[in-house]
């Protein structure tokens, strides 16, 4: 049969209860897709979780367990622990949302990733507290408008700065992280492929645009993530070991402003006030400095993100 | 075989011999020898399972829950602070309805801190939805420890054996530790019918909206209630391959022609009987509540019966009501036919020595009007001065 006529493993099915353009409906689709149904999920409390298994139905076709907020990490863990015990091949994969990665779960995921687990840890990253209503995180970016960090008249937003989870990830000098992005379909799987295929702890922190949280349109969640790595705000790189081993070069890189401009978490940064000037003279440095450090210049156009198409897994929908 | 045993050592050679594939813990006094027994047992060779050091014990609770839903038996230990840090965990374990054992090596919480025994610990997780069953001695826990696992497996209940810190973990004491052959026969193999697998992939931990959730809690609570004919069948089929009785419920000594009764749960147990045997006078019928969760409102009505008065001593308070056991007796009382008189003391909170002495004092003071629980331990000379102005 011709590849392109097989379907994929789809490990989440549609139907579920997700916002149109949720970047993280989209995301975790994809990860399964490249993980295949050989696996068993551990998922933090937030969106995700919320909108795939409101009982009697669920939209997951691999086993699932969500127990609380802040312990995916341990509770992937335990899985994992118990299937080695068992002397079983299959994968443990735990999701969540930043808020279950930079914050409040970050214990559990330092001490999973320091015992060494074979787990696949995959962070959506939609930049706030989204299921309890848009409050700011350890991973809302700097100026960025939340509910608990609103723009006001004395305040531009949230005051500190996007926590670098990933240099922190990489002190851990783990096999394998990386950074990916639901723009990069393609680039996305091939990378939970490659965090699959290494023995010990992997992460993955995916770029997840919250249409509803950011304040853009349902159907520019892919034109936003893709101007968030275009501008170096959200910078598409690989680590082993905690060594930079790959990145995504950018070979037309757009003004922050192109990324900023359609999101309403942005908007009082462009009302013409100093401050709001000073604010988007911080944000353009730090994009800046991530294509410096990173080393993110490109040569050539743009190509298409089709790399790795052709290697996606099969199986359809398989259910036993 | 008879040896003596310190208690943590005697818990840790229980647990290896139920073999657990996976062993979670985080160390914290009075529970930390059991899990560096475990530790020594693994590094040893003489007992195979996952040990995973967590950072946390709330890293500790979910990780036998992950391994218990992956297929596999697991186990921790903890108390105290321990606990507390805990406990959204255990919520959750028990709402899923999943089967572990977890050994409470029971202490004081902070603050003020203090490391040593009562049971604040076990008491304050008493509504998450554990079996929770106490030890009145050593072989008491090694013997629950060994039911505990066949309970919860059997009930898909989480069950917590409570121990008292110090008292029962760090005490030597001569007890029979079962063979090998001997628990195999009383435990099979680990099955959890919701364990999870690609083969028949399940969703566990779905969100449950108001449509379905009081029937969920009402199940939970119905598998707690009914979880006592597993106790009592674990406690029946043990002892049959042991060869020692054990109370399931209640533990009673005392003869029927007493009027008069104490309760407690734990070591203090023992501390009763001694000073009976030492003070003598009237018969004094002393009551061992070994299951708390499920709470045995039949066994203690038909333990009680004849009882003019029945002593509630605690070993945790709540405060601004009364004990937290007592006001459970009360209620379990009120409709029996003619239900002693419930007199509420609570003794040993932080470790505080409760010797033979107390007994005679317990007796005295039932003479008196006491309309709220006092610790009988009181020492107004350890009072601060300003606490006597207010
Ligand atoms: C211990 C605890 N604190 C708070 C909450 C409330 N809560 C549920 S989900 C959530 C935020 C989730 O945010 P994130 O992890 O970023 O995921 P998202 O919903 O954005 O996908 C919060 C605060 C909770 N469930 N548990």
């Amino acid at each position: 049969m011709l590849r392109t006529q097989q379907p994929r493993f789809q490990g989440l099915d549609p139907g579920h209860r997700a916002c149109q353009g949720c970047g993280q409906a989209l995301a975790a689709r994809l990860t399964l897709e490249a993980a295949g149904p050989d696996i068993l999920l551990a998922n933090a409390t937030g969106c995700l979780e919320v909108f795939t298994t409101a009982w009697p139905e669920s939209a997951w076709r691999v086993p699932y367990l969500h127990s609380v907020f802040a312990n995916a990490a341990a509770v992937a863990a335990g899985m994992e622990a118990a299937l080695k015990a068992q002397g079983k091949d299959v994968k443990v994969i735990a999701l969540a949302g930043d808020g279950g990665t930079f914050d409040i779960g970050f214990q559990a995921l330092s001490g999973m990733l320091e015992r060494g687990h074979d787990v696949l840890f995959v962070c959506y990253d939609n930049e706030a507290y989204m299921n309890t209503g848009v409050q700011r995180s350890g991973s809302t970016p700097h100026a960025a408008s939340t509910t608990t960090s609103p723009a006001g008249v004395a305040r531009m937003g949230k005051r500190h700065l996007k926590k670098d989870i990933l240099a922190i990830i990489a002190a851990h000098h783990i096999p394998y992280a990386a950074t990916a992005s639901v723009a990069y379909p393609a680039d996305l799987r091939k990378k939970v492929r490659r965090a699959l295929q290494v023995a010990g702890p992997s992460f993955l922190q995916v770029h997840s645009p919250c249409p509803l949280g950011w304040g853009h349109g349902s159907e520019l969640s892919i034109e936003i993530a893709r101007l968030a790595v275009q501008t170096g705000l959200f910078p598409l790189i690989e680590l082993e070991r905690g060594a930079l081993v790959g990145a995504m070069p950018i070979r037309q890189i757009h003004p922050v402003t192109d990324y900023l401009k359609p999101q309403s978490r942005f908007r009082h940064l462009f009302a013409g006030d100093p401050r709001a000037r000073e604010e988007l003279a911080h944000l353009q440095a730090l994009a800046d400095h991530n294509i410096e450090a990173y080393g993110l210049r490109g040569e050539m156009p743009d190509g298409l993100d089709s790399e790795g198409a052709d290697t996606v897994r099969r199986g359809g929908l398989r259910s036993a | 075989m008879r040896q003596a045993l310190e208690g943590s050592q005697a818990i840790a050679r229980a647990v290896a011999l139920c073999r657990p594939q996976v062993v979670a813990a985080y160390p914290i006094t009075p529970q930390t020898h059991i899990v560096e027994n475990i530790a020594k047992l693994v590094a040893d060779a003489q007992f195979q399972c996952e040990f995973v050091s967590v950072e946390s014990e709330f890293s500790a609770a979910s990780v036998v829950l992950g391994a218990a839903c992956a297929g596999s038996r697991a186990y921790t230990a903890s108390a105290s602070q321990g606990i507390m840090l805990m406990s959204e965990v255990l919520y959750n374990i028990a709402g899923l309805r999943v089967p572990l054992v977890l050994t409470c090596a029971n202490r004081a919480v902070s603050a003020p801190i203090n490391i040593w025994n009562d049971q604040q610990d076990s008491m304050a997780v008493r509504d998450a939805g554990w079996l929770q069953l106490y030890c009145a001695d050593n072989q008491e826990a090694v013997d629950t420890t060994i039911q505990a696992f066949r309970i919860a497996e059997r009930c898909e209940l989480p069950v917590m054996v409570c121990v008292d810190g110090f008292t029962l973990t760090h005490t030597l004491e001569p007890l029979e530790l079962p063979s090998q052959e001997a628990v195999d026969a009383f435990l099979p193999p680990y099955a959890f019918s919701r364990a999870l697998d690609p083969r028949a992939p399940l969703s566990l931990g779905t969100l449950v909206g108001p449509d379905y959730f009081t029937e969920s809690r009402y199940l939970h609570h119905q598998a707690v209630l009914a979880a006592e004919n597993e106790i009592i069948a674990a406690a029946r089929d043990w002892s049959s391959i042991s060869g020692r009785t054990s109370a399931p419920l209640i533990r009673i000594d005392g003869s029927d022609e007493a009027t008069v009764g104490i309760l407690t749960l734990g070591s203090v147990f023992g501390t009763l009987l001694d000073a009976r045997d030492h003070y003598g006078g009237a018969p004094v019928k002393i009551l061992h509540l070994r299951a708390f969760r499920p709470f045995p409102v039949e066994a203690l009505r038909a333990a009680t019966k004849g009882l003019s008065d029945l002593i509630v001593l605690e070993r945790a308070i709540s405060p601004g009501a009364d004990g937290i056991v007592a006001a459970e007796v009360r209620s379990a009382l009120m409709d029996a036919d003619a239900p002693p008189r419930v007199h509420n003391f609570a003794a040993g909170l932080g470790g505080r020595d409760v010797p033979l002495t107390i007994y005679p004092r317990l007796l005295e003071a039932i003479g008196k009007p006491q309309p709220r629980m006092i610790p009988i331990d009181l020492d107004r000379d350890q009072w601060p001065a300003a606490a006597d102005a207010q």
